[in-house]
Parts: structure tokens; C-alpha cells; sequence
């Protein structure tokens, strides 16, 4: 701000860049805002795809899951859902989980629960547009 | 030269010093804040956020097994129909509408409070309420839309 780093070229967010304990600087923060704004109309969708399709039965809900904008939109619904909630639930960890191994375990448990939702829900999202 | 004036310091940095050891174990008097402390709204909601948020967490689980239940066979598909349309899965149903509908609103309070706007005292407890209030409106709508859409 003043005297002696008057001489640094640097704008703030470079000088953020990389910072912190992951060193990853702000990526969480932003990465967490980003998917919350996105998750806002794409949550939205679901709801209401989920409300038009509520007493549909297997060859309805099939139907509607195998059309091309509905499969897209549901993947965009997942990813950027999944992100967000795994961002959020890493801080729940590192919040309460004090204890280093502990800590280490479940943040990796976090990374394989989303993945392994992701993984099995975009596959099924595949077979059904691909014809399965 | 910057390594070597860290380990100059003896015991390194973590060290306490046998003061600031003994100052810690010191019993103190602690206020007794949060046994006496009516919770204002704006905790009460920041709590029920982050509990909303790990409740959704483990609520995509619910949209997986649809999805693959969709993706697989019809008696399969039929099995879980009938599983989220009995009374204890409405209700974790319904739970679930209202934990994404409080948790997109807070989250929007959230967006708002990070552009500076929103942060003074009474006006933060009132946009806490409308979340809450908010919430519940959206969750009752979704639920009658749903029975409007079922019944048609």
C-alpha cells in the first residue's frame, strides 16, 4: 500500500495469485462463486423439469432424458453442482477436522464421493441419449 | 542467507516460549456468550445454510440412483419410482426441495453481501427472514405445481 512496496509493479491480483496454504490463491473462492451463479438458473431447470415429468412413468421419463437439450442441460446441472459442492464441503473439513491425517483422508473421500456421483449419474445421462 | 537467519532462532518458530506456555494453561474466565446469547437470524441462517449444504451433498446420491434407475431397466425404474413416492420419501423429498431452495437463496444473500451491499445490521436481518420465509413459499409452490402437474 504505502512506502517501502511503492516500487512494486505488481497489480493486487497477481500478488494474490498462488498464495495460501494449497497455493492456489483465490481459485476456491472464485471457482465457488462462479458455480453458485451458474447453479441459480441450472437448479432452476431441474426443479422444473422434475415437476413437469412428476407421474411420468419409465418410457416418459426416458424419452425426455434422451432429448438433446435436456441431457446437456442436466450435465451443466451436475458439474457445476458437484463442483460447488464439493468446494463447500471441503471447507466444512477443514473447519471441523482438526486432526492432520483425519483431515487428509476425508478431503480425498470428498474428491472420490463427487466424482464417483459424477462419474455414474453422467454415464447413465450418456446411455440414455445414446440410446441404451 | 534468509534459511539460516530462520534457524538462527532457537527451537524454531512453532517454540512457545515457557511464558506463553504458562499463560495459556492459566485458568481464565471465559464469558458465558454463547449459553446466554439469544442467536440473531443472521447466525441461525448462516448455520442452516451450511447444514443445508451437506444435507444436498449427500442428496445428489437421490439423483444418481434416478438417473441410473432411469438408465436401466424398467422394473428397476419402477422400484425406485415407488420408493421416492412413499410417505418417508416425499417427506425426505420435500426436505430436499426446501434444503436447495433455502441454500439458492442464502446463496444469493451471499452474492449480494459480496458486492458490499445488504451488510448493515437490520438490513441483514431482514433479507436472513426473507430467506427463510422465501424458502418455505418456494418449497410449498414447487410441491403444489408438482401435484397440478401430476393430477393433469
Amino acid at each position: 500500500m504505502s512506502g517501502k512496496n511503492n516500487t512494486d509493479m505488481r497489480t493486487p491480483l497477481a500478488k494474490v495469485r498462488g498464495l495460501g496454504s494449497a497455493r492456489e490463491g483465490t481459485g476456491h473462492f472464485w471457482r465457488q462463486r462462479l458455480t453458485a451463479i451458474a447453479n441459480i438458473p441450472l437448479m432452476l431447470f431441474f426443479v422444473g423439469f422434475l415437476i413437469a415429468l412428476n407421474g411420468s412413468g419409465y418410457a416418459e421419463v426416458r424419452a425426455a432424458l434422451a432429448n438433446p437439450f435436456v441431457a446437456l442441460v442436466l450435465a451443466l446441472v451436475l458439474i457445476s453442482g458437484l463442483i460447488h459442492m464439493r468446494l463447500g464441503m471441503q471447507v466444512i473439513i477443514e473447519d471441523y477436522i482438526t486432526s492432520e491425517g483425519l483431515k487428509l483422508a476425508t478431503i480425498a473421500l470428498n474428491t472420490f464421493f463427487t466424482v464417483a456421483v459424477g462419474v455414474a449419474s453422467i454415464f447413465a445421462l450418456l446411455k440414455l441419449a445414446f440410446g441404451g | 542467507m534468509g534459511d539460516m537467519h530462520e534457524d538462527a532462532e532457537p527451537g524454531g518458530a512453532m517454540s512457545k516460549s515457557p511464558a506463553t506456555r504458562e499463560f495459556a494453561r492459566r485458568e481464565r474466565p471465559l464469558s458465558p456468550h454463547l449459553t446466554i446469547y439469544r442467536p440473531p437470524i443472521t447466525m441461525t441462517m448462516s448455520i442452516i445454510h451450511r447444514i443445508t449444504g451437506g444435507a444436498l451433498y449427500f442428496g445428489t446420491l437421490l439423483v444418481a440412483v434416478w438417473l441410473m434407475a432411469a438408465a436401466s431397466s424398467q422394473a428397476t425404474f419402477d422400484w425406485v419410482n415407488w420408493a421416492f413416492g412413499t410417505w418417508l420419501g416425499r417427506l425426505i423429498l420435500f426436505g430436499y426441495t426446501w434444503a436447495l431452495m433455502h441454500h439458492m437463496l442464502g446463496g444469493v444473500r451471499h452474492l449480494v453481501w459480496d458486492t458490499g451491499a445488504g451488510l448493515e445490521k437490520h438490513t441483514a436481518s431482514k433479507i436472513a427472514w426473507a430467506t427463510l420465509v422465501g424458502s418455505v413459499l418456494l418449497t410449498l409452490l414447487i410441491w403444489i405445481a408438482g401435484y397440478m402437474a401430476r393430477g393433469a
